[in-house]
């Protein structure tokens, strides 16, 4: 993150928003930094998408304060603040051309015409669509049309690019392909941006910093491996990945008990108090197993469920009594173990991965 | 968080951007519109039914005294059943039609389908014209009358027969909306499980069409019980509820009782404007976006019942359409019955319709232009605009009412409202504007609805993204937003136009003799006994409404071809 400069650009204090009696933002305080690329991650429901319309002016908040630039623009109306925004939907205009539609926002400028029109071929390259000017947009496909919203929102250099889930309209293959092009593209740019996404995947692949939120609060602010390795919250833990979530009890000695049997983990809390130990499918083990490790247990092979590369296999331990834990376990191995339902093998849990939730 | 502290208190009011201000002051213009020109004549009204002939509040005397008139009682029985006679046979009539269209594979669907919607283009008293000649003193088929128990066509009968045909289009097309809007996958679900044809019918089709039957059964029933031209007509001494007011108020000038009955003829189209309005909330619930359309499979048999149904129905219309026609030529029914233009010589000049024509066509146009207009802007401030909360759910309910007032209460309200010397818009009286503006208000509300579902089919963010370019709202709506939907403007104004020419009801209290419209014209034809130049002048409307609509039509494929650009991939 060495190309984000500390001083905060966009600015979120106090932000509140009430429909009715329903509060779909409660307290909402955030700092993003000049050139930062922002992900809202959450459910459906849980306030990211009301929060960038917020930024946008698309709705005014019940309470707090927005600055961008140093600019308060709480009560600006959306054409005074400044930001180009692209929806799921797209919403190109469909009976004008794709150049209409990326220099929609420089005419109004009164930006000359040889000007505009170098600008629009400039920014259909930018998105890798030359050429396109004369088409409309039912003559595209939908990655295509969705890089002529990105080029249209570009259009007048914003100093702001709010991404409305941009990407969700879209088939598998090409929203993988199109979220690395808007990556590379905000680095090149270097403007900062704001995307509202329920796909952790895209998340990780293009965020800076994540924001988690759930019920109208953020739950967690953080890089990705910050959210997944260290969720701040039960939320998040559940939330981003799979987890397996076991009940324990603390024990002396930074030990903790699941079922029948004694792990090692470090933990500061007080012995005999019943918490939840988290812990992702990957930070259980198959090898290497160290002689006499106490983290070390005996399992049995309940379901493998095929995925690809990997197996998602859950299992039970003959100490672990009713708690089953799925771990991912890789198809070779399986293979090369002569593995399947029933086949017994020990497991080691990584004592420095477990999270602890009282 | 000593910042979020600070702004936490008052409640946050986002500036509004000056381009804002231009579409709030053209909100307020609608408002204020439909204010003085809707919601006031039925203030009028509803002040006249509680005021004795000199002005004091009189409380609820008039409507006591009209509880105690035993004539106007038995109209009110009259209108009722009378009604709910046509609404019964209508129903079930044209569901058969619509079904017949929706789930057989009927040849010359389309022809069909055309011949049900062309007594859309007449007055509705074209139907009892062409009744007076089948069945009248002078009728063919006077003797069918006669052996049929019945001595003659004027009054109920006659008012019966005339209105089955004047709503079963209204209702054919509410059913074939209903059933069209089946989901294939509960019958192939219903046939893997091995269920009968009639099993499929009353739990699949029936309930599916339920709203649709609803809504069917109460347009028809409104329609009749406030349609005047028919009653008029072939009513003959048959009184009912519409003729009733006309007499009060014209006849009588006793505007108190008149406003008394119009406030019964108001409750049930509101009753169903609300049945309406919950059915359509239903409807749409019913219908998921994953839907299959149904396609029917040939049946031999069923298809050719079906065809030979819709056979009988169509003969039927082109009978009524026909004799009309035929009528309208003939040189002196029942006697010489060789073509001649001498009614229609007669209507235009002796009778000098021809002014009244140009009348119609005058209003016709200014209504489909000013209120296509006006209507447009309207559903765009309300679906595309923001802020101006109360004038903007005021806008949202007043145009929604028209279609719970009957024409005939409107031209009431009208009388009561600008005739009054002290209202400042008294100059409007009897003029072609006036009669302009009360029919855009009449046939507002199914132009707002057309406007609406095409505005609600674009994309909500346009006017987010223009914002965010700092382009202001009423460029993108000349841009993009009106060339997007010239087709469904076109449509609001054939509609508009059409019914200008037809109506009758709203603009009959209306009109001063220079501003007197063909549709009227054709009333007092009928009412001075030459029935051969109405026939005619109905006629001629006809002539003009297909006019009209081929024009329109041509309109629509032209933009259409012009569009295809963008429209196709």
């Amino acid at each position: 993150m060495s190309h984000v400069t500390s001083a905060p650009y966009l600015r979120l204090a106090g932000i509140r928003k009430d429909f009715g009696s329903f509060t779909a933002l409660k307290d909402i305080d955030l700092e993003i930094a000049k050139g930062e690329f922002v992900c809202f991650l959450g459910p459906s429901g849980c306030g990211k998408t009301t929060l960038l319309r917020i930024i946008a002016g698309l709705e005014v908040q019940s309470a707090g304060r927005i600055e961008l630039a140093g600019r308060d623009i709480s009560t600006l109306p959306p054409a005074e603040r400044d930001y180009g925004i692209v929806f799921q939907s797209y919403a190109l205009f469909p009976n004008l051309t794709v150049a209409d539609n990326i220099g929609y926002g420089l005419v109004n400028r009164k930006v000359p015409k040889a000007a505009a029109r170098s600008r629009v071929s400039e920014l259909l390259s930018l998105v890798g669509l030359p050429g396109s000017e004369a088409k409309y947009p039912a003559q595209l496909s939908g990655g295509q049309q969705q890089r002529i919203a990105l080029a249209r929102a570009l259009a007048t250099a914003p100093s702001l690019l709010l991404l409305d889930e941009p990407l969700s309209a879209l088939d598998a293959i090409v929203r993988v392909k199109l979220r690395g092009e808007i990556r590379s593209l905000q680095r090149k740019l270097g403007v900062t941006t704001v995307m509202v996404t329920h796909d952790q995947e895209e998340a990780f692949a293009v965020a800076d910093r994540i924001v988690v939120m759930n019920q109208g609060t953020i739950e967690q602010i953080g890089d990705a491996m910050q959210v997944y390795r260290e969720p701040a919250t039960l939320f998040v833990a559940d939330f981003v990945g799979r987890i397996n979530a076991l009940p324990a009890t603390l024990q002396d000695g930074g030990r903790l008990r699941v079922g029948d049997h004694l792990f090692a983990c470090l933990h500061d809390g007080v012995a005999g108090s019943e918490v939840r130990v988290y812990l992702r499918p990957e930070d259980v083990l198959a090898r290497p197993i160290p002689e006499g490790d106490p983290n070390v247990f005996q399992a049995r092979i309940e379901k493998i469920e095929f995925m690809g590369p990997y197996c998602l296999v859950r299992v039970s331990g003959d100490l672990l009594g009713e708690h089953r834990l799925t771990v991912y376990l890789s198809l070779n191995y399986l293979a090369e173990a002569q593995l399947e339902v029933g086949s017994r093998l020990p497991l080691r849990l990584m004592p420095e991965r477990m999270r602890i939730f009282g | 968080m000593n910042m979020a502290a600070a702004a936490i208190g008052a409640p946050v009011h986002q500036r509004v951007h000056w381009s804002e201000r231009i579409a709030h002051a053209a909100l307020a213009l609608v408002a204020l519109a439909l204010l003085a020109f809707l919601a006031a004549p039925l203030a009028a009204i509803l002040q006249q039914s509680l005021e004795d002939a000199q002005g004091r509040f009189a409380g609820l005397a008039n409507f006591i005294a009209y509880a105690r008139t035993p004539a106007l009682l038995e109209s009110l029985w009259n209108s009722v059943w009378v009604s709910v006679v046509v609404t019964v046979v209508t129903v079930p009539t044209a569901f058969g039609f619509a079904y017949a269209l929706a789930r057989s594979r009927m040849r010359l669907k389309g022809l069909a389908r055309t011949i049900t919607l062309v007594p859309l283009l007449a007055p509705s008293l074209l139907s009892a014209i062409s009744l007076i000649y089948w069945f009248g003193n002078q009728g063919v088929l006077k003797s069918w009358l006669t052996q049929a128990g019945i001595d003659q066509i004027y009054g109920a009968p006659g008012i019966v027969l005339a209105e089955i045909f004047s709503t079963f289009p209204h209702a054919l097309m509410i059913l074939v909306t209903a059933l069209a809007a089946a989901d294939a996958r509960l019958y192939e679900a219903a046939d893997s499980m091995g269920t009968r044809a009639a099993r499929k019918f009353f739990t699949i089709t029936l309930p599916g069409a339920k709203y649709g039957l609803i809504s069917a059964a109460l347009v028809t029933f409104t329609l009749v019980i406030t349609d005047f031209g028919i009653p008029k007509v072939i009513g003959g001494n048959f009184n009912v509820l519409a003729t009733d007011v006309f007499k009060l108020v014209i006849g009588q000038q006793d505007f108190q009782r008149g406003a008394v009955v119009a406030l019964l003829l108001l409750a049930p189209a509101v009753l169903t404007f609300a049945v309406d309005h919950w059915v359509s909330k239903k409807q749409t619930a019913m219908l998921t976006a994953r839907a299959v359309p149904y396609q029917p499979k040939p049946a031999p048999l069923f298809d050719a019942l079906m065809s030979l149904y819709c056979l009988a129905v169509c003969a039927l219309i082109l009978a009524m359409l026909g004799m009309a026609l035929f009528a309208s030529f003939a040189n002196f029914w029942p006697y010489k019955l060789s073509p001649s233009l001498r009614h229609y010589a007669m209507g235009l000049f002796d009778a000098e319709v021809g002014d009244a024509f140009v009348n119609s066509l005058t209003m016709a146009a200014g209504t489909a232009l000013f209120g296509t207009a006006l209507v447009f802007v309207g559903a765009y401030m309300l679906e595309k605009t923001q802020g101006l909360k109360p004038v903007r759910s005021a806008v949202r309910l007043l145009a929604m009412l028209p279609m719970a007032v009957p024409g005939l209460v409107l031209g009431l309200g009208y009388i009561f409202f600008f005739n009054a010397p002290t209202n400042p818009l008294n100059g409007l009286y009897h003029t072609l504007t006036l009669l302009t503006v009360c029919t855009i208000v009449h046939f507002y509300t199914t132009g707002h609805l057309t406007a609406v579902t095409a505005l609600k089919a674009l994309d909500a963010e346009f006017e987010s993204v223009s914002a965010s370019l700092k382009v202001p709202f009423y460029k993108t709506f000349w841009r993009v937003t009106l060339p997007i939907c010239t087709p469904a403007l076109v449509d609001i104004a054939r509609y508009f136009f059409i019914n200008a020419m037809t109506t009758i009801s709203a603009v009959v209290f209306l009109y001063a003799p220079e501003t007197k419209v063909a549709a009227i014209a054709i009333l007092n034809l009928d009412e001075a006994g030459e029935i051969g130049a109405a026939a005619a002048m109905a006629m001629l409307i006809v002539a003009a409404n297909t006019v009209a609509t081929l024009v329109f039509m041509g309109l629509s494929w032209w933009i259409d071809r012009r569009t295809q650009a963008w429209k196709q991939p």
